[in-house]
């Protein structure tokens, strides 16, 4: 579903990403761990298109709407994949070049990168952010736009699941948001838009304990499908006590030096960082 | 009226010259004269666009007790300016939002004077400055305290927003203070787009030209939130941002 091969990035002219690859199929969970400095924060923003993170080598590709096995089976071919650009919307089993799209046709195309610092807006209220993000997704997607009432339908119902109070999204973009509820509000955000694809980036950080289980459990009742994927940035291993990860990275130095199963992830819990990835 | 003003002249500083040679001094003779009765309340809305370019000139005289709401937005590809001055007497306010709004070369500015003549008067003044290209946008805002007027309370706010490099921005806020229980605020900010906010919303699918108009939107409403008529304000709001389809 996502195909990052060989990718090296610079911010500034400092190399960060050095020959990164990894491949997410859909219905997987990928939690990629590393030290503070490996390019983890750097792979997310290159993923989400940030001006000023620039990809010197390698690509990625991205499946929006991977074709179930079965149903490859049964056409009696499978689709040839060719990257295409430029478009919102993409062919079941096609594949996308996402680093020639600009940041919001990667977002229509249904990637979602979840900010580890979440940026406050003020003047534009959770509602009007959301509702004009979603209708600019189904516009690019060829799809009608939601009225005013299905969308506050569709966000009460969200954030009722991520525990949010629906005042919450009536006031300006994360404006006085506690580092917790900027988090809660991401994930939020991510229910409402429903994206096939999502990076997020230490979203666990900043969170208390409770939250941190309502938030992994949105996470998995959002994006745990057999047609989406993730990539989970994280620090720690207790997250993924509530969003079990398929596989897990470690990132060092802008390269992943070691793959493995959850296992990993204790083991780096216990171990540390230098013990394992050396 | 008899003289030129030149741009030596205070109030004209910031003036585009050659626009004034061309406008004065036929239209600096013009003054729209409105009385408020005292305890009177009256709110006028104008939008200075391409059918009303040039030079605007009001008067406003509040009686006791009575409150003047004014809301303008300048959106005239041409040099266009609002000037107001108001003479409030005991306990009565002057309400003023303003936005300047465009690119090209042209400048937009609103000049107000507000005479403090009487005890309790309140005044308060929010403008906003969105420019590219050139453009400039000005905001000259003088306070007059008379001798006596206690309890004054007078407030100015601006902020600009430049999208270009190249596009300017000007604030002076000036001060004539003749009496000793006073509060008289005045705060300027110039700046450019946030870019991360932009940013933040590409991240979630909103276009850019879409996003920067959300952007605009909530950095001007702060001039038209004191306008109750929700419908007038959203009036106002538009025909400001239908002056950013032209921006780069």
């Amino acid at each position: 579903m996502l195909e990052i091969t060989n990718l090296h990035a610079t911010v500034g002219r400092a190399p960060i990403l050095n020959g990164l690859s990894l491949a997410v199929n859909a219905g997987e969970v990928h939690a990629i761990m590393g030290p503070n400095g490996a390019g983890k924060s750097t792979l997310a923003y290159v993923l989400g298109g940030r001006p000023g993170y620039e990809v010197t080598s390698g690509t990625v590709t991205f499946t929006p709407n991977p074709a179930h096995a079965e149903l490859v089976e049964a056409s009696g071919a499978a689709p040839a994949p060719r990257p295409s650009t430029g478009s919102g919307r993409a062919e079941v089993g096609e594949a996308v070049d996402l680093l020639s799209l600009d940041p919001h046709e990667r977002a229509a195309l249904g990637l979602f990168l979840g900010f580890q610092y979440p940026v406050e807006i003020p003047g534009v209220s959770n509602v009007q952010f959301l509702r004009e993000a979603l209708n600019a997704q189904r516009k690019a997607r060829g799809a009608e736009p939601l009225s005013g009432g299905d969308f506050l339908k569709l966000a009460r119902e969200k954030a009722g699941l991520l525990r949010m109070d629906m005042e919450m999204l009536k006031r300006p973009v994360n404006v006085g948001f506690s580092g917790g509820e900027k988090k809660r509000a991401e994930m939020v955000q991510m229910g409402i838009l429903d994206p096939a694809f999502a990076v997020l980036d230490e979203t666990d950080s900043g969170l208390d304990i409770d939250a941190l289980r309502i938030v992994g459990e949105g996470i998995n009742a959002i994006m745990r499908n057999p047609d989406k994927g993730v990539l989970l940035i994280t620090h720690y291993q207790r997250l993924l006590d509530y969003v079990r990860p398929d596989f897990v990275h470690v990132l060092s130095k802008g390269r992943i030096v070691k793959s493995g199963g959850p296992e990993l992830a204790v083991q780096l819990e216990s171990e540390g960082y230098e013990a394992v990835a050396a | 009226m008899t003289y030129l003003p030149t741009t030596r002249d205070e109030e004209w500083r910031y003036a585009d010259p050659v626009a004034l040679a061309e406008l004065a001094p036929a239209s600096l003779d013009v003054w729209k004269e409105i009385t408020l009765a005292p305890g009177e309340t009256r709110a006028k809305c104008l939008i200075l666009d391409d059918d009303y370019p040039g030079i605007h000139r009001v008067r406003l005289t509040v009686g006791e007790g009575g409150r003047a709401e004014l809301f303008a937005a300048i959106s005239a590809s041409s040099y266009t300016r609002l000037d107001v001055e108001v003479r409030l007497a005991k306990g009565a306010h002057f309400e003023f939002g303003g936005v300047t709004i465009g690119g090209g070369a042209a400048t937009r500015e609103f000049v107000t004077r507000t005479v403090h003549a009487e005890p309790e008067a309140t005044s308060h003044q929010v403008v906003r400055a969105v420019h590219w290209g050139t453009a400039t946008g000005n905001f000259l805002g003088r306070i007059d305290v008379a001798r006596g007027s206690q309890g004054t309370d007078a407030a100015q706010d601006f902020k600009g927003l430049l999208l270009e490099r190249g596009a300017s921005a000007n604030a002076k806020p000036e001060l004539e203070i003749f009496a000793d229980d006073v509060k008289c605020a005045h705060g300027a900010a110039i700046g450019q787009m946030d870019e991360m906010a932009r940013y933040y919303m590409a991240a979630r699918g909103i276009p850019p030209e879409v996003a920067r108009k959300l952007l605009v939107r909530a950095f001007i409403a702060d001039a038209f939130v004191a306008l109750e008529d929700e419908d007038e304000q959203e009036k106002l709001l538009n025909a400001a941002l239908d002056a950013l389809g032209d921006a780069a």
